[in-house]
């Protein structure tokens, strides 16, 4: 156990950002021990009990406890994970699992930590899902730049192979299935699933063009494959072990289960923090003692985004939310990858939105022109209006580009703050993928209400002289 | 031919053997050239061609795609800082402007000694241990000025500063183009084989037959 003495303030030294909270820990339980990561840490502690459990079942029991549970995605998109297992093609083989590991959304952390700290869960709910499904064979794919999560995980399946959980005939039974360790090297877009088969099989990680929308019908080699997420898996240990019913009893209806959300940014304690789905709310999060403690420096909170990068951003209005997919999909915004950013009173808005948008410019694979040269329009006008070198018009031109990668009512002409509420999220998108759309949302999220934050800037830099303008 | 050491040709030949389809370990081979000399080379592009049995602008065209693989020398220690949302908001640009003028070069330089090469990178994923920069990718959480001077010190005087940064982690700080300094082995009597594409229509034996499984179908 964590020394009591060692526990500064509900850190845990060792799993560096997880907050322990006193809430249910269904994902994170072994967290408070030095050695988690270990195998023989991981059975002192039930680890594999949920195998076994899966084990004395037909796959198909297994498949349907899932599908029961309501266990929903949890890399962004929330999609219910015994749907999406549903949906490979019958009598097709064979199939394949593929981890996505690549966590990458701005403001996301959490995958790396449940990798770092307890990659026996996530290989115990690799198995069984594959056990379930047919899975032949697996790939963890993990991002390039977390070299401790695969070392971690590197150890953890060299013990599981030598203890026989992993590879030829897994304790002894008629099941076997490999995994295999791959290593990402540095790309965002490799976290879209279809760019995440694209890279395993060698190529640059560019999205594939839809339909089919599940790689479940076509997916690595053309073959059958389910890609899951890695907090995602690493409930199905827990599930199996105490069924569906009990993880019901966590969480809403609509969405069981605890969610891991990282918060960061301008609050007095940000962290880790293993909470129950659509039971607390922003405010809770944000301001509870036993959460965040409030906005530092005894600042007003500006706006925050409540699921990542790609997330349209919230406001003071809609800190009563209750953190569920559902409430926040509702109000305008996503989940997403439980990425929380806050932003205080002192934040710069146009600078905040700059950095987000030159993310999506950097990150854009190049396949989609409305992507890639929007993306980088928006970056490139962005700058100058931070510069002070904005012109009058940037503002109309900055929602225009937007308008070509993610159509929707863009009030462009009106210059009607009100309007960019009609902005459609989920996005429309003219693209193959969402990356491009994603790169709107800080934009109208930052124009609907710090406008005059982007006209002060421009308005001073009014006495500049602009070529075109110049000439008129 | 040849770019590959003894013992990373037989490693290489293991990490192809784990895929269905040999082109899958490029991106795999890619880093163990980057592991062996600290970045991709030519010579290296060629055997990892001829080992997977595609062609070296395949190579290439799948390797440049990814940030992490340099197909130029670049310093002993990637020193990379986070200035995406998160960390800038708690300065972490400051924290670049920092490092650039202590380490007197830019974010995409190397130090004239060889020892440094700075990025300024996109999110890595240490959100709420803003602001972060991580060497040879392994982190340094809620870091200060001082840390990153201290950690340059201990890389300037042959220390390892790996303590310095994540608690939890510990050891040597590898070289440029090592990252997991511990490899997934897989003995050859505990794999239960590859399954390529080809052995389409053979479900798997641990499934009941006649294809129930799929009542959901």
């Amino acid at each position: 156990m964590a020394d009591a003495n060692q526990m500064a303030d509900g850190y845990v030294p060792h799993a560096p950002g997880y907050v322990v909270n006193g809430g249910p820990t269904l994902l994170t339980s072994r967290f408070l021990f030095e050695d988690s990561h270990t195998l023989e840490r991981s059975m002192q502690t039930g680890g594999y009990a949920g195998l076994r459990t899966a084990l004395s079942r037909a796959p198909a029991e297994v498949h349907d406890e899932v599908r029961q549970a309501t266990l929903l995605g949890r890399g962004g998109a929330g999609f219910p994970a015994g749907v999406k297992w549903g949906f490979c093609p019958e009598g097709v083989w064979p199939r394949y699992l593929v981890v996505n590991g690549d966590e990458s959304e701005p403001g996301t952390y959490k995958d790396r930590l449940l990798m770092e700290r307890d990659p026996h869960q996530l290989i115990e709910g690799c198995l069984i899902a594959c056990y379930a499904l047919g899975l032949s064979q697996c790939f963890l794919y993990v991002r390039g730049e977390m070299a401790l999560a695969q070392e971690r995980i590197a150890i953890a399946l060299n013990e599981a192979y030598e203890a026989g959980l992993v590879g030829a005939n897994v304790l002894g039974s008629d099941f076997s299935v490999d995994i295999i360790l791959h290593w990402g090297a540095g790309a965002y877009i490799v976290g879209e699933e279809t760019a995440l088969i694209e890279s395993l099989e060698g190529n640059r990680g560019m999205p594939r063009l839809k339909p089919p929308y599940f790689p479940a019908a076509i997916g690595l080699y053309g073959q059958p494959t389910i890609v899951n997420n890695v907090e995602t898996l690493s409930n199905l240990a827990w599930i199996m072990e105490n069924g569906a019913d009990a993880y019901k009893g966590y969480g809403s209806e609509a969405s069981p289960g605890t969610r891991l959300f990282a918060v960061s940014g301008h609050v007095v304690r940000p962290g880790v923090y293993e909470v129950e789905q659509g039971v607390t709310t922003f405010r809770d999060l944000f301001y509870g003692d036993d959460y965040c403690r409030g906005i530092s420096g005894g600042h007003e909170l500006k706006a925050f985004i409540p699921g990542g990068g790609s997330a349209p951003w919230f406001f003071g209005e809609h800190l009563d939310l209750p953190l569920e997919a559902r409430a926040v999909s509702e109000a305008g915004s996503m989940l997403g990858s439980g990425a929380i950013v806050v932003m205080d009173e002192t934040t710069d808005a146009v600078k905040a939105c700059l950095r987000l948008v030159r993310f999506y410019a950097n990150e854009s694979c190049g396949k989609c022109a409305p992507c890639r040269e929007g993306t980088s329009w928006e970056q490139k006008i962005l700058q100058r209006i931070h510069d002070g070198e904005g012109r009058p018009s940037d503002i109309d031109l900055l929602l225009s580009v937007g308008n070509h990668i993610s159509p929707g009512p863009y009030p462009v002409a009106s210059f009607d703050t009100e309007g960019l509420e009609a902005v459609p999220f989920p996005p429309s998108q003219t693209t193959i993928c969402p990356l491009g759309p994603s790169s709107v949302a800080p934009i109208t999220s930052a124009i609907r209400r710090f406008r005059h934050e982007f006209e002060a800037l421009i308005t001073r830099s009014d006495s500049i002289p602009v070529a075109s303008e110049a000439g008129a | 031919m040849g770019y590959f050491s003894e013992a990373n040709e037989v490693l290489a030949t293991e990490i192809i053997d784990r895929y269905p389809r040999p082109k899958s370990a490029v991106i795999p081979l890619l880093h163990l050239a980057q592991e062996q000399e600290g970045w991709v080379t030519r010579e290296a592009m060629l055997q990892i061609a001829d080992l997977t049995g595609v062609t070296a602008a395949e190579v290439l065209g799948t390797g440049s795609f990814y940030e992490m693989f340099k197909f130029h020398p670049v310093g002993r220690y990637m020193v990379n800082v986070c200035t995406n949302i998160s960390c800038q908001l708690l300065g972490g640009e400051e924290l670049l402007n920092h490092v650039e003028s202590t380490l007197g070069v830019s974010a995409g330089d190397t130090t004239e000694d060889g020892m440094f090469t700075v990025e300024d990178v996109e999110c890595v994923a240490a959100c709420t241990e803003a602001p972060c920069f991580t060497v040879n990718y392994r982190y340094f959480h809620r870091a200060t000025p001082e840390v990153f001077d201290q950690v340059v010190s201990d890389l300037r005087g042959g220390h390892s500063p790996v303590e310095r940064g994540s608690a939890g982690d510990s050891g040597d700080m590898p070289e440029h183009g090592t990252l997991g300094r511990v490899r997934q082995e897989i003995p050859a009597d505990k794999m239960a084989g590859v399954v390529p594409p080809e052995k389409a229509g053979e479900q798997p034996v641990w499934l009941p037959g006649n294809g129930e499984v799929d009542a959901d179908g």
